[in-house]
């Protein structure tokens, strides 16, 4: 399957992972590639990294509009992984309702199907999903 | 330099005018304008347009093309949701630079209904509802459920924000909406992004607002008694913050861009009497009340509770309505909340005149991000 995005990596051997772009000079980490660092300036120092598949949540909310044919309700969560970066994903296997959901809960990074979603040409993706851990 | 001054200064009423084009939209409340300042097309010496669902369509060119064609340089700006204000910035950049001394600034804005934002087309298949969501009414969520994490501020208090800012455009004849939402209403309308329902978001409404921008010796030339002097006018785009590709950071840019204003002014919150800012959703609002320095971080929910961003309270908030009542168009809405301003500093705002204003501030988001601020001042 094909990546739903350029920062998750489905190798052919292995499993998928996140990666992300680490400033050597200042370590700021950025999601896809980039060759300066918008933070301290540096060119030329960024290294690709496989980020954590564990986490904890930053933010979030629960969408209940969203385009025609997205199926809502969906919490749209923001993690920060462990050793750095955060990413933005749907929060799945926890009913979508502000009770069951805490700031700082731990989650993990799983992957799989992009629900069904398919390009003009049939091809299939993976996506990444958070749950908690 | 030169100090500035607003001489005229107005607003269409804000509503829908799925008929007429962007540039007659626009046309109007320029026309508007040149009559407030008792000044014609003929006076202009240049014009800054803000639009930005026309950017590429030369939308200042064929407002001259409605009001007068006097071969005057017109620039075209987009900023996204700072648009309007950042096209105000540049006619205001003008006259300080000794260019002219008469300039005009004019925002428009032609929305459709519905949401705005999206995570990304591009290649592959569509990501909203798979990653997250990239609608506003989320983003603005997400933003507003950071501050609850760091403070346990509430979906009532959030509420709070939208039935004040309803029941202020009761008193502004040219807000979209002039509708008392009691909390009730607010809480238990349709969900949109939690905790934003749809009362707690924005109207996307058409409108124009214009104003005519002097150098201090064209205002004493002309009259003062009605000039407004702009005392501040930051811009700022947003720095690098952690979580920066993920979620839009609009507190950093704002307290940059405030920063500066305040500096400019030689002034602090303490001496605003009234702020028109950017809720774009309730939960935005509550956000700027710290990044502007009303209260300190984490005081946002204390605001609100004790009323002291109403009408009469310690520092009226919104008292047009805000983007939450009184609408957003997104080119027009930095150049109306200075039209608001300069109305109260006239002491021409009717029934939410705020007693003896004497300083306002103005601030917008665009997001991607722009912050625009401006002081404005009673001479």
């Amino acid at each position: 399957m094909l990546p739903a995005v350029d920062y998750l990596i489905v190798p052919d051997k292995g499993d998928p992972y996140l990666e992300g772009h680490k400033c050597n000079v200042c370590g700021a980490m950025f999601l896809g590639e980039r060759t300066v660092c918008s933070k301290c300036f540096a060119r030329d120092k960024m290294s690709k990294v496989k980020l954590s598949n564990n986490g904890t949540l930053y933010s979030y909310s629960i969408v209940y509009r969203s385009f025609p044919g997205i199926d809502v309700p969906y919490i749209s969560a923001l993690v920060d992984l462990e050793d750095g970066g955060t990413v933005k994903g749907n929060l799945i296997n926890v009913e979508p309702d502000p009770e069951n959901v805490d700031f700082g809960m731990k989650v993990k990074v799983v992957y799989g199907d992009a629900l069904g979603r398919k390009d003009k040409d049939g091809n299939s993706y993976m996506s990444y999903f958070f749950e908690p851990a | 330099m030169s100090d500035v001054y607003v001489l005229g200064v107005d607003m269409i009423k804000f509503g829908r005018f799925p008929d007429r084009t962007v540039p007659n939209i626009g046309a109007e409340a320029a026309l508007m304008a040149l009559d407030d300042a008792g000044l014609s097309i003929k006076d202009m010496q240049a014009m800054y347009c803000g639009n930005l669902g026309q950017a590429n369509a030369m939308v200042g060119q064929r407002i001259l093309q409605e009001i007068g064609q006097t071969g005057i340089p017109v620039v075209n700006c987009a900023n996204a949701c700072a648009t309007g204000a950042t096209a105000f910035r540049e006619a205001w950049m003008s006259i300080k630079a000794g260019m002219y001394d008469v300039v005009l600034a004019v925002g428009v804005e032609q929305m459709g209904k519905g949401l705005l934002g999206g995570t990304g087309g591009g290649d592959g298949i569509p990501k909203e509802g798979l990653l997250g969501s990239g609608t506003m009414p989320c983003v603005f969520a997400e933003a507003g459920m950071e501050h609850s994490s760091k403070y346990g501020t509430t979906f009532e208090q959030f509420a709070k924000i939208s039935v004040k800012n309803h029941h202020h455009s009761t008193l502004n004849p040219k807000a979209m909406y002039q509708i008392e939402t009691p909390l009730d209403d607010v809480m238990n309308a349709e969900m949109i992004s939690y905790p934003n329902t749809k009362l707690m978001c924005s109207v996307n409404v058409d409108g124009s607002a214009a104003a005519v921008l002097v150098s201090e010796k064209k205002a004493k030339e002309l009259g003062m008694q009605r000039a407004i002097k702009v005392r501040a006018s930051a811009l700022a785009s947003d720095p690098y913050t952690d979580r920066d590709l993920v979620m839009p950071d609009v507190n950093a840019c704002t307290r940059i861009a405030v920063k500066d204003a305040y500096e400019q002014a030689e002034l602090g919150a303490e001496d605003v009497n009234l702020v028109e800012l950017h809720d774009c959703f309730a939960t935005a609002e509550m956000l700027h009340y710290e990044n502007l320095g009303l209260c300190k971080d984490g005081e946002a929910g204390m605001m609100i509770d004790e009323g002291h961003v109403e009408l009469g309270g310690k520092i009226p908030v919104n008292v047009s309505g805000g983007l939450l009542s009184k609408g957003h168009p997104l080119g027009a809405t930095g150049i109306a909340n200075i039209y608001e301003v300069c109305s109260h500093l006239r002491g021409e705002a009717g029934k939410r005149q705020v007693e003896g204003a004497k300083i306002g501030m103005t601030h917008v988001i665009g997001l991607g991000t722009a912050c625009a601020i401006h002081i404005l001042e009673k001479p």
